[in-house]
């Protein structure tokens, strides 16, 4: 969830209203809102920096504010101020409009060349005429696009946005794509020119930009933008020129977004000149921009498409559980940004959908928003009249039973990891790897997370070692799932309900285990027995002392193992008295 | 620590006892038979370990003692007058009354005293002559009032005069104010520890005294297992579930594939949820297969025009195969997986609670009087909703309710309706909505058991 950080005084002035911290914690909440953090820019660098970093910094109280995912019109001071001012009624949500240039003049054109088809074939374009910037306007325009690449451009990976001092270039611009070596231009607050070779490796310690440079790193052709006169504009997704960018007292911008994905290309355009055209001469007009393709077709951006939806109120009535007429439902939607009117056929309502509202994209969309603005809170709550019947899945329920006796027989139940170390289930068990039939994980942050356990043994040792102050004997158990690669099942594995418990004292005490699997077996009502009851025979197995394990039949059938741990066994897991264990799969008696 | 009393001293003690009215104090027992302090001391405490034949209450007193001189001098009369008393009517030569034991101290006091002169100039050396005729040894009556217990006739002063010559000190005495018990007599019995079978027996429990339980110490750890606490709210969310009438997934599958952890939730490709960072994915065996064809190609329609894992996936794809649909009530409680290094506040696998129903024409309304009456049950009763998103919900809620120790609103679990989008492909009748809710099983281990 994306958190917008704002001024308070500078937000409560665009509100025209001041309100207190619950005030505000309260009305964030019932738009959708979270009022995460109230803070400083100093108490910030105390808390990240110390006291003394902190000297001087500026003490004006910040909002923290969480913002849905995908809400991208709430990214910036300008978006939140509109949301929530047309929400309480104080502002109709402003229309935008794509203007031509003034005095009939040429629209500015980028020319997308085919070489960018390997790379990042898409781009989009638009200008923001006669736009007066303040310190603070400027500000929350570079982070709005700071906001928009870590969100709906995934990083910059799906879209990157530029932006230009419009009177400095001159267009027509070219978006091509050529080899590294071949760019050369001073970049962004450099002072001077870079080949896109050494760029790549200046900026491989830059804190900010080096999470970009896997992007086009390996590509044989980079993405770049030069305008008629050969100035370079951007090379995105990486960096802006320096010749372009904008200052303070920028009056026309130029915005470009290069994209793999043309759809969020064009969202974030309409985005970014959604927010900022308000501060123009003309306030929400955009001046379009023609993009033509290798092919010869020429689209005009940014598109600012409106669209009209039309639904039932009883529709957004039955979904939500309310019971208002057409024209309130149309009001409510009306201050969620979605200029809505009864169309006077039946309880129909046409609901248009502004180019800042990408999110809506099916009618629940809009019922949500109906919702939103009816009040969550002021929803009446009602049971649904489902009848239905509750069934305990067998196994479960099983295993809930056999919890409660295990616990009555003396033993205390562990709650363990299922992912674990290869070592864990191979090399400390005195198995190897490849028998064990374990599930691998391609990608774990740390060694502790290799496998899926292939038996609960591991986790319970490790209980034991952390537990080894507490007075003997220990007695641990835990059912639960192990997971074993089988190729019947569609995902080539399946899970394993597995019993395991573990005696640890100065003596192996495997008269104890036994005694839990007989009392196991009777509440199971499974008798003694070589044929239709249980029995152990002497097995082999390497992670036992040779000599002290069984194998457990029950019906004819190997259900698993008990005996005495091999000392190589007990001391990898770091313990130092014997230690008798059982582990059985509890499936076959369902 | 004292010394063990036989029963005889035991005996004189309580008779002691009986004989004063309001209980008397263990030093004049001591004085009145004759034998050292502590000696009763240790009878008091073998007496108090009888139960209440007794009650003895601890004091401390400070009086004066004679010190090892001091009781010298009460015997054998003060330095001075030791000294006195050695000279004849003739006179002492001075070098023969200082070898005398007390010479030198004596010889200055009877000085100062004016009891004794010397004579320098005397033929055959320095000579002592008394010159009165008889003295009276003052230090010594004085010190013999002390050692007989009288020491309060003498005045702060003098006690202190002599405290100076080093010939009384002052002692403090933890003596005990003994006074009968509630079950005082003057004969010992001895107390049993415990009641045996003999005693039923034999009825002999009748005659026998008992020793007290100490009803302050602890009890014996009971010798049995215990339940896990997690595992336990476990126990108790299933049984609210049932209680409720939903019914449990099998969900005992860890391992699932992207196609129905992500892709039937409607979750978009580009989403943060699959990325590495987030998920765990499985190097073997890598690649699931048999899905169902004709729904893959319906989801993938879907996400080609048009997080985080909700277990009900399949179930809802089963329910929709049915021939005629029936609204069903679902529940899961089991572990979800995510990939994140461990610390204090992160887990790579935790439990997740999830509850699903589906039937026709649900309101949010229903999932809001669901969701209080389920936490109703938890004793959770404030509850408020905010807006959120989920990518496979909508309209999606965040549940809060209020705490009562933090005084604050605290976020309990997430919920929404199915998108239309998951549904349909399905093959789940229009019409039918799906409410579900999710919470974590972790969050509410200190809360509940």
């Amino acid at each position: 969830m994306p958190t917008v950080s704002v001024k308070r005084d500078l937000l409560f002035e665009a509100l025209g209203q001041k309100y207190t911290d619950e005030e505000f914690d309260e009305l964030c909440f019932e738009f959708g809102l979270e009022l995460d953090e109230i803070t400083s820019e100093k108490e910030i660098l105390i808390r990240e920096q110390g006291d003394e970093k902190a000297e001087g910094a500026s003490d004006v109280v910040l909002y923290k504010i969480d913002v849905p995912a995908n809400r991208y019109d709430l990214l910036c001071l300008e978006g939140l101020v509109r949301g929530l001012q047309v929400f309480k009624e104080k502002l109709e949500a402003p229309r935008y409009k794509r203007v031509s240039p003034a005095d009939g003049g040429e629209p500015q054109r980028l020319v997308i060349t085919e070489e960018t088809a390997s790379v990042r074939p898409h781009a989009v374009a638009a200008v923001l005429r006669n736009i007066t910037f303040t310190q603070e306007r400027y500000e929350s325009f570079i982070e709005l696009q700071e906001k928009l690449h870590q969100n709906i451009c995934r990083k910059r990976t799906l879209v990157a946005i530029g932006t230009h001092d419009l009177d400095t270039i001159s267009g027509p611009f070219t978006y091509t794509a050529k080899p590294p070596g071949e760019i050369r231009f001073k970049p962004l607050n450099q002072s001077k020119e870079y080949t896109a070779t050494e760029l790549m490796s200046l900026y491989k310690t830059d804190s900010h930009l080096r999470h970009y440079l896997h992007i086009i790193e390996n590509e044989p052709l980079y993405p770049i933008i030069y305008d008629s006169n050969g100035i370079v504009l951007s090379m995105p997704p990486i960096i802006n020129g320096d010749h372009s960018k904008i200052s303070l007292n920028t009056k026309n911008i130029f915005i470009e977004c290069t994209a793999t994905d043309l759809t969020k290309a064009k969202t974030t355009l309409d985005m970014v000149v959604t927010m900022f055209s308000e501060y123009c001469e003309e306030p929400f007009t955009v001046e379009g921009a023609e993009v033509v393709y290798p092919d010869g077709r020429l689209c005009v951006y940014p598109e600012l498409a409106y669209r009209t939806e039309t639904l039932s109120g009883d529709f957004i009535n039955k979904r939500v559980g309310i019971n208002e007429s057409a024209e309130s439902i149309a009001q409510l939607l009306t201050r969620m940004c979605l200029r809505s009117e009864v169309s006077g056929e039946g309880d129909l309502i046409q609901v248009e959908i502004p180019p800042t509202r990408a999110d809506v994209i099916h009618a629940c969309d809009i019922m949500e928003d109906a919702a939103i603005a009816y009040g969550f809170n002021n929803i009446v709550r009602s049971t649904p009249r489902t009848y239905t019947i509750a069934n305990q899945l067998p196994l479960n329920k099983l295993t809930e039973l056999l919890r409660q006796d295990l616990a009555a027989a003396g033993f205390t139940e562990a709650l363990t990891f299922a992912l674990c170390s290869e070592e864990d289930i191979a090399d400390k068990l005195r198995k190897n790897i490849a028998e064990t039939r374990a599930v691998h994980i391609s990608n774990p942050k740390t060694t502790e997370f290799q496998v899926a356990r292939t038996c609960l043994l591991p986790g319970l040792l490790k209980t034991l070692a952390a537990n080894r102050k507490m007075p003997l004997p220990l007695k641990l158990f835990e059912i639960s799932d192990v997971v074993l690669k089988d190729e019947t099942k569609d995902i080539g594995a399946r899970n394993n309900r597995r019993l395991c418990a573990v005696y640890y004292n100065k003596s192996p005490g495997f008269e104890v285990i036994h005694g839990l699997l007989d009392r196991v077996m009777q509440l199971l009502d499974v008798k003694p027995g070589r044929n239709q009851g249980y029995h152990i025979q002497a097995a082999e197995d390497s992670t036992f002392f040779p000599g002290r394990c069984a194998e457990i039949f029950s019906c004819g059938k190997s259900i698993g193992h008990l005996g005495v741990l091999h000392p190589d066994v007990i001391s990898r897991f770091e313990l130092t008295m014997p230690c008798s264990a059982i582990d059985i799969d509890i499936e076959p008696f369902l | 620590m004292h010394p063990m009393a036989d029963n005889g001293l035991l005996e004189s003690v309580l008779r002691l006892v009986e004989k004063v009215d309001g209980g008397t104090d263990s030093q004049d027992v001591a004085a009145d038979l004759g034998v050292d302090h502590q000696v009763i001391v240790g009878a008091v405490k073998s007496l108090q370990a009888l139960g209440e034949v007794i009650s003895a209450e601890q004091k401390s007193s400070r009086h004066w003692e004679l010190t090892g001189e001091g009781r010298e001098i009460a015997e054998q009369g003060s330095h001075e007058a030791r000294v006195f008393n050695a000279i004849p009517d003739e006179g002492l030569p001075q070098n023969q009354l200082m070898k005398m034991p007390s010479g030198k101290v004596g010889f200055s006091k009877a000085m100062s005293n004016k009891w004794i002169r010397l004579d320098k100039a005397h033929e055959g050396g320095p000579r002592v002559f008394k010159t009165v005729e008889a003295i009276e040894d003052t230090v010594r009556d004085k010190l013999q009032l002390v050692q007989k217990g009288q020491s309060a006739k003498l005045e702060d002063k003098e006690k202190n005069e002599l405290k100076k010559r080093k010939l009384l000190s002052e002692v403090t005495v933890k003596s005990y104010w003994i006074t009968k018990g509630s079950s005082f007599s003057t004969t010992i019995t001895k107390q049993e520890t415990e009641l045996t079978p003999e005693m039923i027996a034999s009825g002999s429990w009748k005659e026998k005294k008992f020793k007290p339980y100490n009803f302050e110490a602890m009890g014996v750890a009971p010798d049995c297992g215990h339940l896990h606490p997690l595992m336990k709210v476990r126990t108790q969310f299933r049984q609210i579930f049932l209680e409720m009438g939903f019914t449990e997934m099998p969900t005992n599958n860890f391992i699932e594939s992207s196609f129905w952890n992500f892709d039937s939730l409607f979750q978009p490709q580009q989403h943060p949820a699959r990325d590495q960072h987030d998920t765990f994915f499985i190097s073997d065996p890598a690649l699931a297969h048999e899905f169902p064809q004709d729904y893959l190609e319906r989801v993938k329609k879907v996400h080609s025009e048009g997080g985080y894992g909700s277990q009900g996936a399949r179930m809802l794809y089963k329910l929709a195969q049915q021939e005629k649909f029936t609204p069903v009530k679902y529940f899961s409680i089991d572990r979800v997986f995510r990939n994140e290094t461990l610390d204090a506040t992160h887990l790579a696998e935790f439990h997740q609670i999830e509850g699903v129903v589906a039937d026709y024409g649900l309101t949010l309304g229903n999932l809001m009087g669901i969701l209080h009456q389920f936490f109703t049950k938890l004793g959770i009763t404030k509850l408020r909703f905010k807006p959120a998103y989920n990518p496979y919900t909508e309209p999606s809620m965040e549940v809060f309710s209020y705490h009562e120790g933090l005084k604050k609103w605290v976020e309990v679990g997430n919920s929404g309706v199915f998108r239309p989008e998951m549904l349909l492909p399905m093959g789940l009748p229009e019409g039918v909505s799906v409410i579900a809710w999710g919470l974590s099983l972790e969050r509410y281990v200190d809360t509940h058991i």
